[in-house]
């Protein structure tokens, strides 16, 4: 086994491990903390695939961005209102009815698709400007709808919280 | 032999920031005594230079104490976390163009990232953690206190650092912080610099009010605002750990310096040396001497600023993130994208080559 098998099977372990704590651990802020990892790990597997703009818009989004603000609300509702927050588990039947079809799905694509393989092992210089135009031109409409999804959740967001005001 | 040029530059920078942090708490409390007509530390070794040397023993021997309802692991790893973050930051920064050393060309930067910029932003954006995390898990009131504070001032202040960078990405083309100096080192006719703090003015002001907010240092320091919360998010702890907090507050303020003087002011760019004739090796020497005075100067400006702005109220300083420094860099990409895309119509109008 060379290095890179070797670091490419810590990354992907502690991508798994921490991502079950995320789904069997029963007091949310370790789930939280848990995810911090498994982000962490996809953004390490990302480098070694020489992704560098990937890994990075990973750390900037997921780990700066989106993981403070769920890590910020668990440790809000946890210590201001004291309550502890605990996972359980309702409604088991449809829920594994539909990760067993999410399941069956990716592993059908998995074996399905049709992997190109390189052995190149120098860095494409400048991924970003392949990347930014390829986002405006031929992949524009998913690009745009991906933000319309989130104007619609910030709008939401802005609903619930008014309607709380008023009562 | 080609593994240890890295570890040689890492221990280099860490030795130096290290260091730096030291006079510059010795800086900023002679500064401060300065602009208060006091005299400041001045009784240990040559101008009370050692002081801050006898502050660092003082606070490594003291004891360390963990508040009993603290969550111990969490209250441990947030000093690292703050600490860590403050020194990656500086692997990307180019402290001069490469040099000849022992037969081997030596580029002045630790990583030569392709998406040098981007790190930059990704890792201060990991910054809160360290302060949310102490703020979290001391539990006590203030320190929550302060460590929510710091979580909504990072996040907000972090958009304009961003968007004022892309101000610079749009003239420069590239990621990559050795070409953005390089561009740099040119002349606008000839014989003015073409530091982007010329080019992008905007960019650079909104910038470095960000960079205020982002090293918790005064105006922007409500974090561990001292009348409100006795200490913010560090309230709650002791000797070694509270010092690596303060030594990361101030690695910050130095990796900032570092970044500003990077992205807006030339870099190592020193004007007009290389009509000089110096010999390659004295120039690049003299290169790093450059980006040294200016981050200094940038240093003395972050202290001028403390000792002179009062603190924002909370809502004042949301209104100015959002308000105000949120549209003005928006406005600034859209001015700056116009410019470039009417710079051909431009430059024929004047009649420019």
């Amino acid at each position: 086994m060379d290095l890179f098998t070797i670091i490419f099977y810590a990354f992907a372990l502690l991508a798994l491990g921490a991502g079950s704590v995320v789904v069997f651990s029963k007091n949310i802020v370790h789930a939280a903390f848990a995810l911090l990892f498994a982000f962490f790990a996809v953004a390490g597997l990302y480098v070694l695939l020489m992704a560098d703009f990937l890994a990075i818009t990973q750390l900037l989004i997921y780990v700066g961005g989106i993981l403070v603000l769920v890590i910020f609300g668990v440790m809000l509702t946890n210590t201001v209102i004291s309550v502890d927050v605990k996972t359980g588990t309702v409604q088991s039947m449809p829920a594994v009815l539909l990760s067993a079809a999410l399941a069956g799905m990716l592993v059908g694509m998995f074996w399905s698709t049709d992997w190109k393989v390189t052995t190149q092992q120098t860095l494409p210089e400048a991924t970003g400007n392949e990347l930014g135009t390829m986002l405006l031109t031929s992949y524009v409409l998913p690009f745009e709808i991906a933000s319309v999804v989130l104007l619609v959740a910030l709008v939401g967001a802005a609903m619930i919280a008014r309607r709380e005001k008023k009562a | 032999m080609s593994i240890w040029i890295p570890l040689i530059k890492i221990a280099v920078i860490i030795g130096t920031i290290l260091n730096s942090v030291i006079v510059l708490v010795w800086a900023e409390r002679r500064v401060s005594a300065f602009m208060q007509d006091r005299i400041g530390p001045n009784r240990v070794g040559p101008f009370g230079l050692l002081q801050s040397f006898a502050d660092v023993v003082k606070l490594v021997m003291k004891e360390d104490i963990i508040p009993r309802n603290a969550y111990k692991v969490i209250h441990d790893l947030a000093p690292i976390i703050s600490i860590g973050i403050a020194f990656s930051t500086f692997a990307v920064i180019p402290i001069g163009n490469s040099i000849e050393l022992f037969g081997e060309n030596v580029k002045l930067q630790v990583a030569d990232v392709n998406v040098g910029i981007l790190y930059i932003l990704a890792i201060t954006s990991l910054g809160v953690y360290g302060l949310t995390l102490a703020g979290w898990s001391s539990n006590n009131k203030y320190s929550l206190l302060g460590g929510l504070r710091s979580s909504a001032q990072l996040i907000s202040y972090e958009l304009s650092m961003g968007l004022s960078i892309i101000g610079v990405l749009m003239i420069a083309g590239t990621l990559r912080l050795d070409q953005i100096v390089e561009l740099q080192a040119s002349y606008i006719g000839g014989w003015l610099p073409a530091w982007n703090i010329i080019l992008q003015p905007v960019a650079f002001i909104t910038f470095v009010v960000a960079a205020f907010a982002e090293t918790n240092r005064l105006p922007f320091d409500l974090p561990e605002a001292e009348p409100e919360l006795v200490g913010g998010y560090h309230t709650e702890y002791t000797g070694l750990k509270f010092g690596l907090f303060f030594l990361a507050e101030y690695a910050n303020m130095i990796t900032s310096s570092a970044i500003i003087v990077t992205l807006f002011l030339g870099g190592w760019h020193f004007p007009y040396i290389e009509n000089l004739g110096i010999s390659p090796f004295w120039l690049s020497l003299l290169q790093v001497g450059a980006f040294c005075v200016k981050v200094v100067g940038v240093l003395l400006f972050f202290i001028v600023i403390r000792w002179t702005l009062p603190r924002f109220r909370y809502d004042q300083l949301m209104n100015l993130g959002w308000k105000v420094m949120l549209p003005l860099t928006l406005a600034n990409v859209m001015g700056t994208g116009l410019v470039i895309l009417a710079w051909p119509w431009i430059r024929n109008l004047l009649g420019l080559t």
